[in-house]
């Protein structure tokens, strides 16, 4: 605005009179307010176990950054919204990593919406398993539960009607999945060299991928429909040696189609959820689905607290499952709600492998408010795994609990 | 003696009918009293068509802590169906940009959704859980959606004078089985029909909470609001009150300002 009075006089007389309209309408574009918000935490990791490669230590400290701004124009018709990420980890430099969340335009219509940059995107129902949600890649080096993503470059158009929200999805530059380094926990015996991945598209990264999806409430029901046509967000493994005969496996991005649904039904006090996808890659057809119910009891002994159940079990078509972990699974958890100032929630579960009963994972998750900046969480894994076959095989000495202080602005 | 017997039960039963017609007909319209103040209280709330606002609500507990939640609201006033509702919470902090969606129905449950923005997700939520806390308040989640004649059977009880203004004092019983309430005792004021304060009693019939209204403001030379509220729990002795700082009408928000497709967009 200051910048604006200064330009005013700066300038005279007629010059003025036809700036006028422009400065007039400046503010609102140029000007318009930009709101900078965010947060970072510090995190502790202390690992039961000792490792099973000498590089590995027992504990690990990594704090993460995670600034964010936005603005809006045009009537708040257009805006623009930005969110980075960066990690530092005091072990693993593959884990020392930052990446743009989300950095995109949206120009909204009456009933459309057109969105450019990067952007972030979540589709499904269920919480143990995310099969359908194929537009971002995992940023799997963060977590172990692979909701984190990584921003992906996109143009999507949507609709909003009554018969439902449609979006097509444009999607120019794929992003690889990120690994653990030798120096970190959570990985394969051998190293994964992510500098040399390998493409069945001969764009490679550049492959120009699409999809569309439509969602819609009917009632109690909230019904998704997604097709996906591009490279596989999950990739294979090459082994692979270098010139000095040292083993590695490079990661392989077949091309593939994806059609996904998945549903969300209020059933009195059951909830059910479910998702199937149908996918056809490196001349394979399979499918994979992964439904259940939560039951939610509320004001339990006549308390504020809420105590919600949840069981899901998943399956995977596969032949080959060297990579899948969730074959032939059992999840069982509770969600429990305290209903307090502070927020608290505890979530824990466990996932039986219904193929090797000596196969099984459990996690706890609980965090709390301090106040209005502060929150602590506290995040345990537990694997147990005695069977080579399955990929959880390679986590058997990792359980570890992780304590977080998070401070928002 | 024969004839004077029986008129004598003429009169008696014709005593009795009338007496039994009068007092049936005392009852009913204790309910059509009830009922006919309901909708006028509805009536002259109604055509405000939508509203924008900017508000606090203040936590205490027994002790007299405090801790202050920050939102904003965006709202729709439907013809045929309950109001539609945004909030969009701002404080405490890793909460904010979290977006509650709520179509508030009559008779069905109300449909909501939350975004989450953490995960980009947009969740369906159940409104069964209507009697639970809306973020950690005093305030249960039924507390906060719209008045609809459909939700309650109603009965007129008394006349009243509450803090110098004459007022009906109403009892209105949940239809639903979920709402947390066995009856609600509802003060209105005679002369705009406006809530004054409300008595919530407990599924076992104990008085549970107690709202009063303050501060009521006119907006568009006809809908009353009142900028503070107050929830007292006379059972855990904790309180909230909800503070209005800015309340707008006529700000051109329209249906497709309330999708679930567009909740990431919210501000």
């Amino acid at each position: 605005m200051f910048d604006n009075i200064v330009l005013i006089k700066s300038f005279k007389g007629s010059t003025l009179k036809t700036l006028f309209p422009l400065v007039a309408f400046l503010p609102t574009v140029v000007f318009a307010e930009i709101e900078y918000t965010g947060s970072a935490a510090v995190e502790q990791r202390y690992f039961f176990q000792d490792a099973l490669y000498p590089q590995q230590e027992r504990a690990n400290l990594s704090v993460y950054f995670a600034p964010e701004a936005y603005t809006s124009f045009n009537d708040g018709n257009d805006s623009i919204s930005f969110k980075g990420f960066y990690r530092l980890d005091q072990q693993d430099e593959e884990r020392t990593h930052g990446d743009i969340r989300e950095f995109k335009w949206t120009h909204s219509g009456d009933e459309w919406e057109v969105q450019t940059g990067i952007g972030k995107v979540f589709w499904g129902q269920t919480e143990s398993l995310h099969l359908v949600d194929i537009i971002n890649q995992t940023d799997a080096i963060e977590a172990i539960d692979g909701e984190d993503k990584l921003g992906q470059p996109m143009v999507t158009f949507s609709l909003f009607k009554d018969w439902g929200n449609t979006t097509v999805f444009v999607l120019p530059y794929f992003r690889e999945r990120t690994f653990s380094g030798s120096d970190g926990r959570f990985r394969a015996a051998l190293p994964v060299d992510t500098d040399n991945p390998i493409f069945e598209s001969e764009d490679e990264e550049k492959n120009l991928d699409w999809a569309v999806r439509w969602q819609h409430t009917l009632g109690d029901w909230e019904v998704g429909l997604s097709y996906f046509d591009g490279t596989s967000r999950e990739p294979d493994f090459v082994f692979t040696t270098n010139e000095l005969l040292e083993p590695s496996l490079r990661p392989l991005y077949p091309l593939m189609q994806q059609a996904g649904i998945d549903v969300l039904a209020l059933l009195g006090g059951w909830t059910i959820k479910f998702e199937g996808i149908q996918r056809t890659v490196m001349e394979q057809d399979y499918t994979a689905f992964v439904g259940g119910f939560e039951y939610s009891f509320v004001g339990v002994f006549d308390s504020v607290y809420n105590i919600n159940w949840l069981m899901e079990y998943q399956y995977d078509g596969r032949d080959d499952i060297t990579n899948v972990v969730a074959q032939n699974d059992l999840m069982i958890g509770s969600r429990f709600v305290f209903n307090d100032i502070d927020g608290t929630v505890i979530l824990a579960g466990v996932v039986q492998d219904l193929d090797y009963s000596n196969v099984r994972s459990g996690f706890i998750e609980a965090s709390s408010r301090i106040n209005d900046h502060w929150k602590w969480r506290v995040d345990a894994w537990m694997f147990s795994s005695d069977e080579i076959a399955e990929p959880s095989y390679m986590l058997r000495r990792d359980d570890y609990v992780q304590l977080s202080i998070e401070y928002y602005f | 003696m024969n004839r004077n017997f029986l008129s004598s039960v003429t009169i008696i039963s014709l005593v009795l009918t009338l007496m039994s017609y009068a007092s049936s007909g005392h009852a009913q319209s204790a309910q059509e009293k009830g009922l006919a103040i309901a909708k006028e209280r509805k009536l002259r709330d109604k055509g405000w068509g939508d509203s924008t606002g900017n508000m606090s609500m203040i936590l205490r507990n027994a002790q007299g802590e405090e801790v202050e939640r920050k939102m904003h609201l965006k709202s729709l006033e439907l013809v045929d169906d309950g109001d539609k509702g945004l909030t969009i919470f701002d404080q405490p902090l890793d909460v904010k940009g979290t977006v509650f969606l709520n179509f508030t129905h009559a008779i069905e449950p109300d449909d909501q959704w939350m975004y989450l923005p953490k995960l980009s997700k947009v969740k369906r939520i159940r409104s069964r859980n209507k009697s639970g806390p809306f973020m950690g308040s005093e305030f249960a989640f039924e507390d906060m959606s719209s008045f609809e004649i459909e939700k309650y059977k109603f009965k007129y009880l008394r006349d009243e004078t509450f803090e110098g203004q004459a007022s009906f004092v109403l009892e209105q019983e949940p239809t639903d089985e979920n709402s947390g309430y066995s009856k609600q005792i509802v003060w209105v004021d005679k002369k705009h029909y406006r809530v004054l304060k409300i008595e919530f009693y407990d599924r076992k019939g104990s008085l549970l909470k107690e709202l009063v209204n303050y501060e009521f403001t006119l907006y568009l030379d006809k809908f009353w609001r009142p900028l503070r509220t107050e929830m007292f729990n006379e059972q855990n002795g904790k309180s909230t009150e909800l503070i209005t700082h800015e309340l707008n009408f006529n700000t051109g928000l329209s249906d497709n300002d309330f999708n679930k497709g567009t909740l990431k967009n919210v501000r």
